[in-house]
């Protein structure tokens, strides 16, 4: 029997108040994520449960952490961040690869009431920078490989305090501002006193890319819990026997809604793997750990379907019983395929950044339709919007906006200084998520795409502005657009269009240059995967650059009103 | 033809200044993908850099996280193009 039950039953009786009764919520009381997933449940007798499978790149390099370990660890941490001057609302990045220290770090700041802001450790200087000076970060909890991307703009970071190096070896001598902490050597703290947060108090930060402007961060707060909690009940259906596999990285909000809150808030044991795609890497995790509940993204799954059916059959997945996927839309053939080769299927859930928790899912026991992104989640009461005047529409298969009223307990509060923009994310009173789909008779919403030139590849969102951007400091580009083009396994990848400056000579070796400046710069899913050089760019009149031209051009598409282009 | 050994230093060359961190010890046989040193994304560069200097296209159905999770792993395949 699935947690959920009835999909339909659960929409008669809603109400977010089952979450807050489960967890031994009622408001106006203190709420803390990082007590939740630790001390609770060591309070709830799975103190001894473990928690955490943690493996590295070698196989036998591997850890494991009891429910009573995460509270000790973190109750250490905490003390050693308190001891350094941190305290409630400070803003502390994270920025490390999957290491024990990146789940462990992200509970202890929630503990003494700081903000945790995770980053993916694959950023280059520049993306770290714009989202550490937004954010007025004061401390970053970072491994030696990355300390040095942090040293590199640390002069242009005067809030930046600490860099709270994890595993300093003492073979190089510490550089400025940082500080070595080693969870292994501290001192166990048993006893320890929680920031008492209340519903509304910032929990985490994470960073998402818009169309233009700089980065935004998502502000979240402790009550998100409640959605965080019952939507991994419900939706990855997490039981007391399983073994959980959450693929996403922390430094994106999957990585800590699903990969650290939802299964630890329900006591669950999760595996961590620190290492890159490989498919017989994957195949073989799941066979050693058991895993049972296999939650992950499209674009994986896509080049596990690459990757061929015979590396497959050479290891048991039969402890897998349910299978989900996130980041962007799951293809029918993936689903199909899934079915096929682990007599499952993948069910897409959809969901943002600045939702916090899933929004529309396929559901255990629902009949699924591949390709479809399911039903929204009990309790959310969601719309398509004509795009024209914001009102919903009321026929089936028509295209609008995904729309949301804007009440559920993981919904961002707003972005990070930058309120004006959190504002415009607003029409009639709906929340609009930027994403156009599809709703048929039977209420199975139909992913179409974004609504603006926002990139989505492999999952993860690029601003087309901020490569256009980038492209421009390299010495060559003299002009930059940058759009998406089509790809088999991400979905859609950047491809940036340039125009060189006298002197410069198109070539392919310019092309990868150019694609390295921005890898390092920005981050590896921002570098343009192809570049082409052009002697134009398409502009308006007015001399903005027509991007939708040349994503037309990309997809294959009509191109539409080009009256207002300037050199036709 | 080039060397095997010329070409899996020049590759090692490579992937140690363009991918690597201070840290990072990488050998012919470091594990490179699966290893997380180059991610999916990078490995268009890296693929981009071999097409470059050995004047060579690898099609896209052969560059896979396998083919390209070593330095001679790497070198092999692209001397069955050259």
């Amino acid at each position: 029997m699935s947690n959920i039950g009835s999909y339909e039953d659960r929409l008669k009786n809603f109400s977010w108040s089952i979450a807050e009764k489960e967890l031994g919520y009622n408001p106006g009381d203190t709420i803390n994520i990082g007590w939740y997933c630790t001390d609770r449940i060591c309070q709830m007798g799975k103190a001894d449960k473990t928690a955490l499978i943690w493996e590295g790149r070698e196989e036998d390099n591997m850890r494991k952490y009891t429910f009573n370990d995460l509270r000790i660890l973190t109750n250490t941490f905490g003390t050693f961040l308190r001891k350094v001057g941190i305290s409630d609302g400070d803003r502390v990045c994270l920025f490390m690869d999957k290491a024990p220290e990146l789940y462990i770090g992200f509970l202890s700041i929630l503990k003494i009431g700081a903000v945790a802001q995770p980053l993916f450790s694959a950023f280059g200087d520049e993306s770290l920078f714009v989202r550490l000076e937004n954010a007025g970060t004061k401390a970053i909890i970072t491994s030696r490989k990355h300390a040095s991307k942090v040293q590199k703009i640390l002069d242009r970071l005067p809030d930046l305090e600490y860099i709270i190096v994890v595993d300093d070896d003492g073979k190089k001598a510490l550089k400025n501002k940082e500080i070595a902490f080693s969870l292994d050597q501290a001192t166990p703290v048993d006893q320890f006193e929680i920031f008492p947060t209340k519903a509304e108090s910032n929990s985490v930060l994470h960073y998402t890319s818009g169309t233009t402007g700089q980065p935004k961060g998502v502000k979240h707060v402790h009550y998100s819990l409640i959605s965080q909690y019952l939507t991994a009940k419900w939706v990855l259906d997490l039981q007391d026997d399983d073994i959980y596999w959450c693929t996403a990285d922390p430094g994106w909000v999957t990585g800590t809604s699903y990969g650290i809150i939802g299964a630890w808030s329900l006591g669950i044991t999760q595996c961590v793997k620190d290492s890159g795609f490989a498919a017989e890497t994957w195949y073989r995790f799941i066979e050693k750990h058991k895993i049972t509940m296999w939650y992950s993204a499209p674009t994986a799954i896509r080049s596990l379907m690459k990757a061929g059916d015979e590396v497959i059959k050479q290891f048991d997945h039969s402890s897998l019983r349910h299978l989900a996927s996130v980041g962007e839309p799951l293809n029918a053939e993936a689903v199909v395929w899934s079915q096929k080769v682990f007599g499952l299927p993948f069910l897409d859930t959809y969901w943002q950044t600045e939702t916090g928790s899933m929004m529309i899912t396929n559901y255990p026991g629902m009949k699924i339709r591949p390709g479809s992104m399911g039903k929204p989640f009990p309790g959310l009461t969601c719309a398509l919007l004509d795009p024209d005047t914001y009102e919903p529409i009321h026929e089936t298969n028509k295209p609008g906006l995904i729309a949301f009223q804007f009440d559920w307990p993981a919904r961002m509060r707003t972005y990070w200084n930058n309120q004006e923009t959190f504002e415009k994310k607003f029409k009639n009173g709906w929340y609009i998520t930027g994403d156009r789909s599809t709703i048929d008779k039977d209420g199975y919403f139909w992913f179409i795409g974004r609504d603006d030139d926002v990139i989505n590849t492999g999952g993860h969102l690029v601003s087309p502005f901020e490569v256009e951007s980038a492209l421009l400091e390299h010495e060559a580009v003299a002009e930059s657009a940058v759009v998406s083009k089509p790809d088999d396994i991400n979905m859609e990848v950047v491809k940036a269009f340039v125009t060189l400056k006298p002197g410069f000579v198109a070539s392919q070796e310019l092309e990868l240059e150019i694609m390295n400046f921005i890898r390092k710069k920005l981050s590896p899913l921002a570098m343009p995967q192809e570049i082409e050089y052009i002697d134009l760019l398409p502009k308006t009149r007015s001399g903005k650059i027509m991007r939708r031209v040349l994503h037309a051009k990309e997809w294959g598409e009509e191109i539409g009103d080009i009256s207002t282009l300037e050199n036709d | 033809m080039p060397d095997i050994n010329e070409m899996k230093a020049a590759i090692l060359k490579y992937v140690v200044n363009e991918y690597a961190e201070d840290d990072d010890d990488v050998t012919y046989d470091t594990p490179l993908i699966s290893g997380g040193l180059v991610d999916s994304f990078s490995m268009v560069s890296l693929k981009r850099f071999l097409e470059v200097k050995y004047k060579i296209s690898i099609p896209d159905e052969r560059a896979t996280p396998e083919a390209f999770d070593n330095v001679t792993k790497i070198a092999n395949l692209v001397l069955e193009y050259l």
